[in-house]
This record gives structure tokens, C-alpha cells and sequence, in this order.
């Protein structure tokens, strides 16, 4: 049996599977692309010519326990289980980053951020940020927009430059800051650094309306920026974990849980 | 013969039968008065034969309308309830005959001054404290002063019995609705969260007092059989939750329905629209204003600053009703609640030892799914 876990994010699809001593076969990402259903599909495609099979079919017969979690988990009709990517990104993390009795998880996301208190292994507190799409991954996406640069582009535009101050917390009214410094003729490199500053800060403060565990990680999109994570230690006083696994965070809590859900049947099936 | 509004014709069916009630109830001569906020005393009103009228508003539609005059960053239910009576489209408050406001918070306070311009809006004083030895004095007085308002208005006389016979009646009340709103004490609960409050807020709209209470003694009978027969005994694994925070009934269907469907139950609703105002009666002996001033200076809304009564409160209704987690809902920019809710939060977390889950939002249903993670996420949490 195979335990796969697939994370549908606004922008990104994480895609892990464990095999039943919990080792980490397969670790993908895909673009989630205009729908999510589209993607769930493609995905169950590409897991299929892995030998990896999600449903019953003619000539195979289904071998993965699926949970799926994130934005899109609804989508994933083939999914045996859906579990919010709070609970997922918590049970990630703890794993990804060795399991201490506390550890606080940081997920700057596509639509939203997260802060989430880890105590023993299950979550005991979380902050999601309003409506509002500031200190999102997708407040940068809108400012490289208007740079004309990538993410990975503006970041590097970030650390070259000095941060001018954008003071507004609104994603728009930021936007037409962005337009005047433009207009102005400030460096690129000086607004792409104000910009990433304003979403550091816009994070810490959520952080700081929450206690805090000793241990901070940084998971999701951003989790393998270690310039990021460096300007969150910076607002916070005290270190950042990242690392290049960070963004699998979901998934793997999602194929964790597929693997228990997994256990559980086999358990009681061969009980009875 | 009363008048209906200008753009009736273009109003759908439900509207319009809304309208034509009222306007019937009128027409056989009953006093309405709209109010809105549990610090009214509304056994003054009865007791000038009038019935009050609850005009808080818990629907989207009209807030569009509402910003033409009001600022966007308010609190939707005072945009919702503006914005009706700017558009004719509730017949509560078409057909009041006076409007009553009160000086709660900020920006009530502030929009009543523009009601002002479009019906007659009397404003109580309502002290900001219960903690200094002239507030409960002020508010008596200023009882008075309204009920000579009444008198003055309709030409009449509100003698003292009237306002004893209404103090009687509206405790009556009181007792029925708090025991149809404690049927979430039981385990398993013998209510859900949703049917509490909707059908609270239909009963806003049924104008006399013993058929109310006629109907919510039945229908709390009968969830009493059921559980009895059907219930009893058996086990659940649904978490038990307090809801509290600003009133619910424009965001019910986003979060209590939600949080129900996904497998809690709510069994304890405590805000303005739930049991918060139910507990406490009025005294029947003494005089009548010094009891309707102490009861209505002990509503635990967090206009009351300091709000220590709340916590009290919260924490009892926490242990009889065997809670588990408590959820707060904040309308967006109601500043009384969103900066009490850090207190809430901590007495919530480090007294009672439960998961707090605070959501912030408005009428619209642009964060439906984001608080569906949340509930999800909080339910999880919970195990
Ligand atoms: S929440 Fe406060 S201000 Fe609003 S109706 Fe209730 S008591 Fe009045
Ligand atoms: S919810 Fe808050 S802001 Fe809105 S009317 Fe009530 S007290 Fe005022």
C-alpha cells in the first residue's frame, strides 16, 4: 500500500508519497494551473505512471490511501480523506524540522499566511490572516508583477537593495505606492526590497499576536528563502528554521495522516 | 390608512407580504417601536402599548447603498440596518413610529444621527460604566426621561402598574426562552446552534408576547420528548462549543451552520441574539425603575468598559453547558469586541483551559471558504 498526500495551494500542487514504512518515495510539484479539479486529475495521471494508484480501474486496483488538504482539497474527488492544511502543515513540520515538544510553523501561502502552535504533536493555536491579501505570497506575486521580474527574481532585486518604506496594508493601495516610487525612478532593487520588508513585518506582527514557541519554522512557498526567513528572525529576535523540503510541509502531514488512516483500516479489518 | 413605500411595486413577493403585514398591524392601531440593542427596556415600550421592534439588520443587500453616506470601514450590521431604512425595504422600520437608539458605541451612536433625518430617533444615555456609584442613578433617571418621552409622544400616561404588568410579562418570557435556549445543556445536545438562533430571530417579527411564548414552551416540549425517546443514552463525539462575540445573524449560515455541518455542535449561543440577555430577570417587588436601571446596566456587551460581569458569565455558561472550545465572532470594525476579544482569548485559554478560535469578517461570502478552513482546522484541534 502506498500513502499519498496531496496539497492543491492557489498556486502550487505538493504532491507526497510514503511507502508503509513511512519513507518518502515520491515528491513532486505542479502548477495548480485555473482549477483545481484539472490539476487533482493530472495529478492521478502522473501518480498512475508511477504505479501509484488512486482509484479502482479496469486493470489496476486502487493501492494508495489518499488525503488530500490545502485550497483546492475539495476538488480531489479521489481522495479518501480531506483535512484542512492547518492541521497538515503542523504534522509536516514537526517531522521536517525533528519533533521538539513545541515548535511554532510559520506558512506564508499563495492566498494566505498561517501561524500555527504545535504543542506535543497536535495543534494548539492558529492565526490566518483577514481577507486581505498582504503578507501573502500573493502580494509579492502582484508586486514582480508590476517589476516585470519573477519571484525567484525579486528576491534577488530584494537582497541588493535598500527597503523603501511601504506603509500601506491594503495589496491596492500598496500597488500605487509601488506605481509612484516607479514613477519616481527608485531602484528596482530598493522597492523589490521595500516590498519583501512589508511582508516580513506584516508576518511578524501576526506572529507576535500569538505566543511563540522557542522553535520557529518557516514552511510553504517561501520555506527555501533563507533570505526570508533571516528577515523574519530579524523582526522576531530569535532564529528561523527554513529549509528546501519546507514547501512539502502539507503534503507529507496529508500522506501522514493517509498512513495512519491506512493503518487504522487494516487494523480493524484484520480484527474482524 | 397607512402608506406604502414609493417602490413597492418593484419589491419580490416575500417583501411585499412583509409590508402588508405590518402595515395591517398598524392599521388596527398598534404602537411599533424600533429599537436596537438589548439595553433598551423595552417593558417601557410595552407598558405604553407598543411593541418593540429589533431593526438590526443581517443581510448584505442594503450596504451598498449604505456607503452612499457611511464610511466603508463600519461594522456591516449598522451599515445593513442604515441602509434599510434608507431604501424603504424593511417594514419594521417604515411602519415605526419612532425609532430608539442608544448611545452604545461609536459608530451606532454617530449613525443615529443621520436616522435621525429620515424617521424621529431618540436616543437613550446609556452610561459607559457600570463602575462608579452615579451610573446606575444616571440610567434610572434617564429610564424616566424616556418613558416621559413615550408619554409625551403618544399623549398619553404610563402609569406604574402598566410598567409592573410588563415587567411580569417580558420575565415570562425570559423563563421560556432560557429554557428552550438551555437545551444544549443536555449530552448529547437536544438543539442545534442554527435552530437557536433562527428561529429567535423569526420570533423577533411575531408581536404578541404570549403567543411567543406559547410557541417556544411547545417547541422546547418537544425537542425535550425526542431527546427522551431518541437521544438519551446514546453517545457523541461532537465537540461541544460556546459562540460568543458581536450579534451573529448575518454571518449564522458562514459559521454556526458551517461549524455544525462539519460535525460540532453549538450549544450555547452566547451573544446579544442568544442567551446573554435572557439570564438575568427584572425584579417584580420595589420600585420599578431601580430595577429595570439595575437590569439593564448588566447587559455584558463589551460597550461596558470595564466588562468584568462578561467574563463571569462566560465562564459559568462554560461549565454548565460541558463546553469544549469557544468560538468568537467579530463583525469587521467593531472596536469594543475585536479589542476585548484579547481578553476573551486569555481568559478563555489560561482560566478555562479550552481552544479559542476568533474569526473577524462581515455580511459578504468572499471568505466563506477561508472560514471553513478555520472551523475545520479548530475542529481538528479539538480532536
Ligand atoms: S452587542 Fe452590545 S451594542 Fe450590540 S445590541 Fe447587543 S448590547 Fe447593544
Ligand atoms: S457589532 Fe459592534 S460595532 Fe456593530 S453595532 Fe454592535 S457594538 Fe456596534
Amino acid at each position: 500500500m502506498y500513502y499519498t498526500g496531496i496539497d492543491i495551494g492557489s498556486t502550487a500542487a505538493k504532491i507526497v508519497v510514503l511507502s508503509e514504512t513511512g519513507e518518502v518515495l515520491e515528491e513532486f510539484v505542479i502548477p495548480t494551473g485555473w482549477s483545481s479539479r484539472m490539476a487533482a486529475k493530472n495529478i492521478a495521471e502522473l501518480l498512475s505512471g508511477k504505479g501509484i494508484y488512486v482509484t479502482d480501474t479496469e486493470e489496476h486496483g486502487k493501492n494508495s490511501v489518499v488525503v488530500s488538504t490545502g485550497y483546492g482539497r475539495e476538488a480531489v474527488d479521489f481522495s479518501d480523506k480531506q483535512v484542512t492544511e492547518i492541521t497538515c502543515h503542523a504534522k509536516g513540520a514537526q517531522v521536517l524540522f525533528q519533533k521538539e515538544k513545541a515548535v511554532s510553523v510559520i506558512d506564508v501561502g499563495g492566498q494566505d499566511t498561517k501561524v500555527i502552535l504545535v504543542e506535543n504533536g497536535i495543534v494548539s493555536d492558529f492565526l490566518m490572516n483577514d481577507k486581505c491579501a498582504a503578507g501573502t505570497g500573493k502580494f509579492i506575486e502582484v508586486m514582480a508583477n508590476r517589476l516585470n521580474v519573477d519571484i525567484d527574481d525579486m528576491f534577488a532585486l530584494a537582497k541588493a537593495g535598500e527597503p523603501i518604506p511601504i506603509s500601506a496594508l491594503c495589496t491596492v493601495f500598496a500597488e500605487s505606492e509601488v506605481i509612484s516610487y516607479i514613477a519616481e525612478g527608485r531602484s528596482r532593487e530598493d522597492i523589490a526590497s521595500g516590498v519583501i520588508a512589508s511582508v516580513a513585518n506584516k508576518v511578524a506582527t501576526m506572529c507576535k499576536r500569538q505566543k511563540l514557541a522557542e522553535k520557529v519554522v518557516l514552511t510553504g512557498g517561501l520555506s527555501s528563502n533563507s533570505y526570508f526567513a533571516a528577515l523574519l528572525s530579524d523582526r522576531l529576535g530569535q532564529p528561523v528554521e527554513n529549509s528546501s523540503e519546507g514547501r512539502y510541509a502539507g503534503a507529507l502531514g496529508a500522506a501522514m495522516t493517509a498512513k495512519k488512516l491506512g493503518e487504522r483500516r487494516s487494523r480493524l479489518q484484520a480484527d474482524s | 390608512m397607512q402608506k406604502l413605500p414609493g417602490n413597492f411595486e418593484t419589491y419580490d413577493e416575500t417583501r411585499k407580504a412583509g409590508f402588508l403585514k405590518v402595515k395591517e398591524l398598524k392599521e388596527s392601531g398598534k404602537r411599533v417601536i424600533g429599537t436596537f440593542c438589548s439595553y433598551v427596556p423595552c417593558e417601557i415600550i410595552y407598558a405604553a402599548d407598543a411593541v418593540p421592534c429589533g431593526l438590526c439588520a443581517s443581510s448584505e443587500e442594503p450596504i451598498p447603498e449604505a456607503e452612499s453616506v457611511l464610511p466603508r470601514n463600519l461594522c456591516p450590521l449598522i451599515k445593513a440596518s442604515y441602509g434599510f431604512a434608507l431604501t424603504d425595504k424593511c417594514p419594521y422600520f417604515y411602519y415605526s413610529d419612532l425609532i430608539v437608539g442608544e448611545t452604545t458605541c461609536d459608530g451606532k451612536k454617530k449613525m443615529f444621527e443621520l436616522l435621525n433625518e429620515i424617521k424621529e430617533t431618540y436616543v437613550l444615555k446609556l452610561p459607559n460604566s457600570r463602575d462608579y456609584p452615579e451610573a446606575l442613578k444616571e440610567w434610572r433617571s434617564e429610564i424616566i426621561r424616556f418613558k416621559e418621552k413615550l408619554e409625551d409622544f403618544y399623549g398619553i400616561t404610563i402609569t406604574e402598574d402598566k410598567i409592573r404588568e410588563a415587567i411580569r410579562m417580558k420575565n415570562k418570557e425570559r423563563e421560556v426562552m432560557t429554557e428552550y435556549l438551555s437545551l444544549g445543556k443536555l449530552y448529547p445536545a437536544a438543539i442545534s446552534g442554527y435552530e437557536m438562533g433562527s428561529r429567535t430571530d423569526a420570533a423577533g417579527f411575531s408581536f404578541d408576547i404570549e403567543e411567543r411564548c406559547k410557541t417556544f414552551a411547545a417547541r422546547t416540549e418537544e425537542l425535550k420528548q425526542y431527546w427522551e425517546e431518541h437521544i438519551k443514552g446514546t453517545t457523541s463525539d461532537r465537540p461541544r462549543l460556546l459562540v460568543t462575540g458581536c450579534p451573529n445573524m448575518g454571518v449564522r449560515d458562514k459559521i454556526i451552520k458551517a461549524v455544525e455541518e462539519l460535525g460540532a455542535d453549538c450549544v450555547v449561543i452566547d451573544t446579544c441574539n442568544g442567551i446573554r440577555t435572557q439570564l438575568d430577570k427584572v425584579e417584580e417587588t420595589g420600585d420599578v425603575y431601580d430595577a429595570l436601571a439595575k437590569k439593564y446596566l448588566n447587559v455584558t456587551c463589551s460597550v461596558m468598559s470595564p466588562n468584568q460581569p462578561r467574563f463571569e458569565e462566560m465562564g459559568r455558561l462554560i461549565d454548565e453547558f460541558r463546553v469544549d472550545g469557544v468560538i468568537e465572532v467579530i463583525l469587521q470594525a467593531c472596536h469594543t469586541f475585536n479589542i476585548e476579544s484579547y481578553n476573551v482569548k486569555r481568559y478563555v485559554t489560561e482560566e478555562k483551559g479550552l481552544p479559542y478560535l476568533g474569526l473577524e469578517t462581515d455580511y459578504s461570502q468572499a471568505d466563506k471558504g477561508q472560514i471553513a478552513t478555520r472551523l475545520g482546522a479548530f475542529l481538528e484541534m479539538l480532536g
